[in-house]
């Protein structure tokens, strides 16, 4: 049974009081978007062996959806930041390339510069 | 030779006090054990060897081991609701007037008539059920499954509720030792010494594991240890705690049996310990292998560790005459202590061609015959040993020689316990020298850290002289799988690897010839394993016989997995206190108890519990039903409707995100109003509805279904918490602090008008809502109906939905007011064609299925779900749509039957084109009503459809308007 760090009260919660709610940093596909991109927001979902970026709530103690990063092979967790960041932050890529220096994020540093979120 | 008492010895027995005599009973006799006995060491004690029969061939049975691994020695205990199947003998201690019976036999367990399969066995090969009972396909179901599950089994399911109390406890600690031997104790002593907050796990009743019995002066190593264990603070020390099973990041299930088998000692019968641990160290031992020689499952044929367990431990002489066989040094600890104990020992055994180490001198110097190079060939003896038939271990079985004993101490080797260590993600190594398959310390279970967070120690890890210099140096173990090597199938045929599941050699050697690989598919054709010991006695012999017959080395084979728990826990314990009322939480409304001392049937509604009806009298709920409904028609009702969901949602930006959030405008809604509203997820599909108020410029009143509220809230705290997070909006459940009842009829008004209060309710519109005061309580009043009457759904705080209550049925009175369940309300919405969330919805319903475009915005840009009902396949003309259906006769089409079209789909099954989604009879038109969901339904009107009965009968409905009663709704105006 896993244990997460709420970042948001600072609880180390077990899994019994969370919530999982899969896949993180999905972007929603409005009224606009094509049929194979709403598909794709809708059902594709990585499936890795390794590392996951996944949204839980805590959903028994303070109420906050967050996001954590995980090796969903040896459940190491590597972090667990806010659910406002539309990427994992620097620090979540740091402590995973600390362990899996061979781990490449797909999205570019750059454009998750222009969209981090005012604290 | 025939077996002669006494059998419990005149001296020794270090875990038994003679000076206490306890009465049991076995299969109806009367049996005395002495305190400290286990059921097995009791049932030796009177002689009693043969303990049950196989679960295949139903073969007799003896114990073969005096611990958890016990395969074959499974009674069934206690009576009515303490009745307990499968109670492995050599682990439940003995308990003073216990009633013990076996099992899988009948008549008796001395004359089982089910022994036949055992003379039928060539009929039985592995594989037999998936073999035989193929063709003809219609045997299965009629015949072939019927028989084989009345011989299913072995131990009968008890029928009474457990009367026992069980309870769960959580612990945290740095570090939790498993195993309370000589190298856990040693391993919580370091730890403690650091100062780590230490938990220590021992399965048996007493601490020390096999080092008090093997090794002179080991009881006063353990003592010591235990002496500086108990006065550290920092350690706690758990006997009777079996470590179950090691999960995700330390956490770690034990179960600790407190009174088991003891109902008077008015404690917990069993604790489930749910603990998280920084750190695990398993020194759960290991586990002594049976050799595969012929009729090696005689009763009478034990392990060696057993034997002299029940000697040393118990006092108990399993036989007169014990003859010891081994492929290593440690079983002649076993001659040595049955010589010890007056007991004769007419040879050993070894399968080795040198055997020299001390032990094995010692047991020269006793005088003890010791045969080296050589096997068993075939034990002798039905219902126990006889004599055993000796040949060269290198040969094909030509006895030599016939040595008569009434016991056979065998030992294969060790086989370390890895259970714990597996469970978790843990890998094992084989050690070819030590022939064992050990952790492997390179790749243990990782914790959150990524860092591996358990250690092995001792027996554990393949280090089995461990007992902390106390032990003699012994010589190498040589890997027998097989004895004699060359046997012939005639021998192999009755070498059993598996006791309880009859597997024999040659069962495993058929499942390779017939191509099963994998030692996982084999596990399963052959049943090898899948016993309630789960492979402890038998796993590595039988996939050695694997390894060998597809002529690969043991490691690339490999083992099956090990899953929790590690032996059997009853589900009770799991449950604890989760049973009966207490399974889950039951939320009651401020008005609860008037509802109950006015005979009101409840049903479940999420965990509220709701008045179905109120029956008064002689009468039904049926009867209640219908009363109720013409009293709300015709006079005035009140229903207690402070179930329902409601969610304050507030802020700058709450129209907004309402306006996302429902199929339809609020942002809109004028101050003062009501509009219903639909609640879809991405996929489109409906999933709540209800009314929404808006309170003030700022603030929105949504109510949810009962059923939803908690749900409803998490989905807008996840919308707003993940995707418009920067967003101004607040939500609120608010569905606890509010007490709701809805008022309705035609005399609604007259009767809220007689209370004192501040809202004038004739200036109220229907779909407005106005604050005030009524009956001198807050309240506010929502004008809005779900019942197509006259209504007003009255909100006060919830400590005075009681009072409120009340004053409305003394103040009711002389107009006939009437209590009203959730049953009425459903029938009475049913009359006016509105949808109820979970009987036109499923899921998979979008709002246009039923009709309810109306409520669905053409102007907004988005909302969540409106992408998704684009989608070709939401706006396909062929989907089924909501409409009435009148039944042809007086009898109510039941709920979910479905209608039928012509022809036959590819499974060759009736077509079909629609389904009833909510049927009742309406008492308000005298006639049974439906709503149903068809495909072009709205542009049928007046179509007769066919729904088929299981029965076999046609019923008969004809397509119509939802709306049954008032389409114009001129009575929701009284």
């Amino acid at each position: 049974m896993l244990i997460l760090t709420c970042p948001y009260c600072g609880v180390q919660a077990e899994e019994t009081e969370l919530h999982p709610g899969g896949e993180a940093h999905l972007k929603r596909v409005g009224p606009d978007g094509s049929d194979e991109d709403f598909e794709a927001y809708l059902f594709a979902r990585k499936n890795p062996k390794g590392v996951h970026f996944e949204r839980w709530r805590h959903a028994y103690g303070c109420g906050k959806w967050f996001l954590a990063a995980r090796c969903t092979a040896s459940l190491q967790v590597f972090g667990t930041y806010k659910a406002q960041n539309p990427y994992p932050p620097a620090e979540i890529v740091d402590a995973i390339r600390a362990h899996r220096p061979d781990w490449q994020p797909d999205w570019t540093v750059q454009h998750a510069q222009a969209e981090s979120p005012a604290e | 030779m025939t077996r002669t008492p006494p059998f419990r010895l005149a001296q020794g027995g270090r875990l038994i006090d003679r000076a206490f005599q306890l009465p049991f009973r076995f299969d109806g006799r009367h049996l005395r054990g002495v305190a400290g006995d286990t059921l097995a060491s009791a049932l030796l004690a009177n002689g009693q060897m043969l303990m049950g029969r196989s679960f295949k061939y139903h073969r007799p049975r003896g114990p073969i081991a005096s611990g958890a691994e016990e395969p074959n020695a499974l009674l069934s205990l206690g009576q009515g609701g303490r009745f307990e199947p499968n109670q492995r003998a050599t682990t439940t201690p003995l308990v003073a007037g216990m009633v013990t019976r076996s099992q899988n036999c009948w008549p008796s367990l001395d004359n089982d008539l089910m022994a036949v399969n055992d003379w039928l066995s060539p009929l039985f090969p592995a594989g037999f059920y998936y073999k035989t009972f193929i063709h003809p396909r219609p045997f299965w179901k009629h015949l072939f499954e019927p028989v084989i599950r009345r011989s299913a089994g072995l131990g009968a399911a008890p029928t009474d509720a457990d009367p026992d109390r069980y309870e769960q406890a959580y612990a945290f600690a740095d570090l939790v030792v498993v195993g309370g031997g000589i190298a856990g104790l040693t391993a919580a002593r370091d730890a403690a010494a650091s100062g780590q907050r230490v938990i220590v796990l021992e399965q048996a009743p007493h601490w020390g594991g096999r080092t008090p019995t093997d090794h002179p002066g080991g009881q006063a190593a353990i003592d010591a240890l235990l002496a500086d264990l108990s006065g550290r603070a920092n350690v706690t020390l758990r006997r009777n705690t079996m470590a179950t099973g090691l999960y995700d990041h330390g956490y770690l299930i034990a179960r600790e049996a407190i009174a088991d088998h003891d109902p008077n000692a008015g404690l917990p019968r069993q604790r489930l310990w749910r603990i998280r641990a920084g750190h695990v160290v398993t020194a759960t031992g290991a586990l002594e292998r049976p050799l595969s020689f012929a009729c090696n499952d005689v009763p009478g044929v034990m392990l060696a560790s057993a034997v002299r367990d029940f000697i040393i431990d118990y006092g108990v002489a399993p036989g007169q005459s014990i003859l010891v066989v081994t492929n290593n040094d440690d079983a002649y600890r076993t001659a040595l202590a049955a010589r010890a104990a007056g007991l004769d020992v007419p040879a050993i055994i070894d399968a080795r061609p040198l055997a020299d180490g001390a032990l094995p001198q010692a047991a020269r110097a006793a005088g003890i015959r010791v045969l080296t190079g050589t096997g068993i060939a075939k034990v002798k003896g039905g219902k126990h040993v006889e004599a055993a038939a000796l040949c060269d271990q290198s040969g094909d079985g030509r006895v030599l020689e016939t040595i008569a004993c009434d016991v056979i101490a065998m030992s294969g080797g060790w086989s370390p316990v890895v259970h714990l260590w597996s469970h978790c993600g843990g890998k094992l190594l084989w050690d070819d020298q030590a022939a064992m398959f050990r952790p492997d310390p390179d790749r243990p279970p990782l914790g959150a850290d990524g860092k591996g967070n358990v250690t092995v120690t001792g027996a554990a890890n393949g280090d089995l002289a461990c007992a902390g210099g106390l032990e003699q140096p012994e010589g190498a173990t040589m890997p027998v799988w097989v004895m004699p090597a060359r046997a012939p199938y005639r021998l192999r045929a009755k070498m059993w690897l598996d006791f309880q599941n009859d597997v024999k050699v040659s069962d495993v050697e058929l499942a390779a010839r017939e191509g099963y690989a994998s030692v996982e598919h084999t596990k399963r054709y052959t049943t090898l394993g899948m016993a309630t010991d789960q492979g402890k006695v038998s796993n590595i012999n039988g996939l050695a016989i694997l390894s060998a017959a597809l002529d690969q080395p043991i490691p690339q084979t490999g083992t099956t997995t090990f899953r929790p728990p590690y032996t059997p826990l009853t589900l009770a314990t799991i449950a604890a206190e989760a049973r009966g009322e207490a399974f889950q939480p039951l939320r009651k409304t401020p008005i609860h108890g008037w509802h109950e001392t006015h005979g009101a049937s409840f049903e479940p509604v999420g965990q509220w519990r709701r008045p179905y009806c109120y029956p008064q009298g002689a009468e039904d709920r049926h009867a209640a039903v219908n009363r109720e409904i013409l009293a709300v028609r015709g006079g005035v009702g009140t229903l207690d409707a402070s179930t329902l969901g409601k969610i304050l949602v507030k802020g700058p930006d709450a129209g907004r995100f309402l306006d996302m959030l429902y199929t339809n405008m609020m942002s809109t809604l004028p101050v003062g109003k009501c509009r219903y509203g639909l609640m879809c997820n991405e996929n489109g599909f409906l999933m709540d509805d209800g009314v929404v108020a808006r309170l003030s410029e700022d603030s929105w009143l949504c109510h949810t279904t009962t059923g939803g509220a908690e749900r409803i809230h998490g989905h807008m705290e996840d919308w707003l918490q993940c995707e418009w997070w920067d967003w101004k909006v607040y939500t609120a459940n608010l569905t606890e602090q509010f007490a709701q009842i809805a008022v309705a009829g035609p005399k609604a008004r007259a009767l809220l008008e007689r209370l004192p209060g501040t809202i004038d309710l004739a200036a109220l519109p229907f779909m407005h809502w106005a604050e005030g005061e009524l009956a001198g309580i807050p309240a506010c009043i929502f004008r809005i109906s779900f019942s197509g009457e006259l209504s007003y759904e009255i909100a006060v705080p919830a400590g005075r939905g009681l009072e409120l209550w009340q004053i409305l049925h003394r103040e009711g009175r002389d107009l006939g007011i009437t209590a009203y369940g959730t049953e009425a309300m459903h029938v009475m919405r049913a009359e006016k064609g509105f949808i109820m969330i979970g009987d036109e919805t499923d899921g998979t319903i979008i709002p246009q299925d039923l009709g309810l475009d109306w409520a669905i915005s053409k102007k907004k840009p988005d909302y969540i779900g409106k992408r998704a009902q684009q989608r070709p396949h939401m706006t396909d003309a062929n989907r089924w749509k909501l409409v009435g259906i009148e039944s042809l006769s007086n009898k109510v089409i039941p709920d979910g039957a479905h209608a039928v079209a012509p022809g036959r789909n590819a499974n060759g099954q009736r077509n079909v084109q629609g389904r009833i989604t909510s049927s009742y009879h309406s008492p308000t038109l005298g006639k049974p009503i439906a709503m149903a969901l068809v495909r072009h339904g709205p542009s049928r009107m007046g179509e007769v459809l066919d729904f088929p009965m299981p029965s076999g009968d046609v019923m008969q409905g004809r397509i119509c308007d939802p709306v049954f009663y008032d389409k114009e709704g001129s009575r929701l105006n009284g």
